[in-house]
């Protein structure tokens, strides 16, 4: 099937990016007339989402601030219950580029992958950060490599392609405050196909980051936590013979949240 | 000046006991999810403060004597104990300050949907 037969969305999670939004969202226009665009305005109280709106996005705008988590799974769980086949994340800040999506959406249209990951790290995509940060971001492919038993080399990255298997997933469990350890933990144990494609990044042109300091030691920190109790869960059911809801076309039921996980006998 | 006193090695053990079941406990809860990490870390980072400072009797007995307790070393693992109880709940009362923020927030928004719905 080619990529223009199927209804495909653009999820962006965007926190005051008044300066950067309307660029991106113009982008991915340009790249793919038909792709959907959907700006999740995570508490921006900055223009971010009129921008978004007069760029000719659909803007989901929460009333507080989420985290970059919450925002992306707003964006998932609107992708799914519009029953929409491909969903693309594409973060706000300008730093994930359009015109890559082609190599990003690929593996998914093919049918070879249910999510496909843009990594700065498969090959020498040039990606330049400061030394910590990329440390960082090795040690958590390693870690992520170990536990999935399949090797990954960018962890972090949030520039994905989604199929509606990973979309279901996602819309109704998805990691809290940075998602994309976890997600990718979690899709490889719902034996759901993950593949990663070499993709160029670029630099933020306007404003900061909202990853500080103290802010990379709590991740740094919560993330590993986090994967190791997950060693200690049960291992989950796939997907194919538990499905919680139906195959969602438009007005299907809101994905109910997983049962918590109880003490296993 | 009197000598330094030295931990009972029954309060250790019992102390160390203790303080493992707070880190299991804590953890079993973040396992069957009904405790988010984000809530979790303070109490983890206080379980494990707690285990090694009951295990490790010398570095108690030491830490005592800086602070000046000399008569029953194990006194130092009140103070830390209470110390990061009143951490947890200070963590707790933001946290509880944002939720009811963010409540109001919601309730007004639903509001302002309802009269729009009803409107049309």
């Amino acid at each position: 099937m080619s990529a223009e037969e199927l209804r495909r969305i653009a999820v962006v999670p965007a926190y005051n990016e008044e300066r950067n939004i309307a660029r991106v969202v113009a982008e991915l226009k340009e790249h793919d007339p038909g792709l959907v665009i959907v700006v999740v305005s995570d508490g921006s109280y900055d223009r971010t989402g009129e921008v978004a709106r007069a760029a000719g996005a659909k803007v989901l705008q929460l009333p507080f601030n989420l985290g970059i988590g919450g925002a992306v799974q707003t964006g998932f769980r609107y992708a799914w219950e519009n029953g929409y086949d491909l969903a693309v994340r594409c973060d706000g800040d300008g730093q994930h580029i359009p015109a890559e999506l082609p190599k990003v959406v690929a593996p998914v249209v093919a049918g070879d992958a249910d999510i496909a990951i843009g990594s700065r790290f498969v090959a020498d995509g040039g990606y330049r950060s400061s030394a910590t940060r990329r440390l960082g971001i090795r040690l958590l492919a390693l870690v992520v490599s170990a536990i999935a038993r399949q090797r990954v080399t960018d962890a972090t990255s949030g520039f994905q392609a989604l199929n509606r298997r990973a979309l279901e997933l996602f819309a109704a469990d998805y990691p809290h405050d940075y998602p994309e350890v976890e997600g990718m933990v979690m899709t490889i144990k719902h034996r759901l196909r993950l593949v990663e494609v070499p993709v160029e990044m670029r630099e933020r042109e306007h404003g900061r980051s909202s990853i500080t300091a103290l802010r990379s030691i709590y991740y740094m920190v919560k993330v590993l936590t986090a994967l190791f109790v997950g060693l200690f869960r049960r291992r989950v059911v796939p997907l194919e013979t538990s499905r919680r809801f139906d195959g969602g076309s438009q007005g299907a039921e809101a994905p109910a949240l997983p049962a918590p996980e109880r003490r296993s006998a | 000046m009197i000598a330094d006193s030295q931990t009972p090695l029954k309060v250790s053990i019992a102390a160390t006991a203790a303080s493992l079941v707070l880190v299991l406990v804590v953890f079993e809860l973040i396992r069957s999810r009904r405790l988010r990490e984000r809530y979790a870390l303070l109490w983890l980072l206080t379980g494990l403060v707690l285990v090694v400072l009951s295990a490790w009797r010398g570095g108690l007995n030491t830490i005592a004597a800086w602070l000046g307790v000399r008569g029953y070393p194990p006194a130092v693992l009140f103070a830390v104990g209470l110390l990061f109880v009143i951490l947890v709940l200070l963590h707790y009362s933001t946290v509880i300050s944002r939720l009811s923020d963010q409540n109001v927030i919601l309730a007004q928004r639903l509001a302002l949907l309802e009269a729009k719905l009803r409107d049309d």
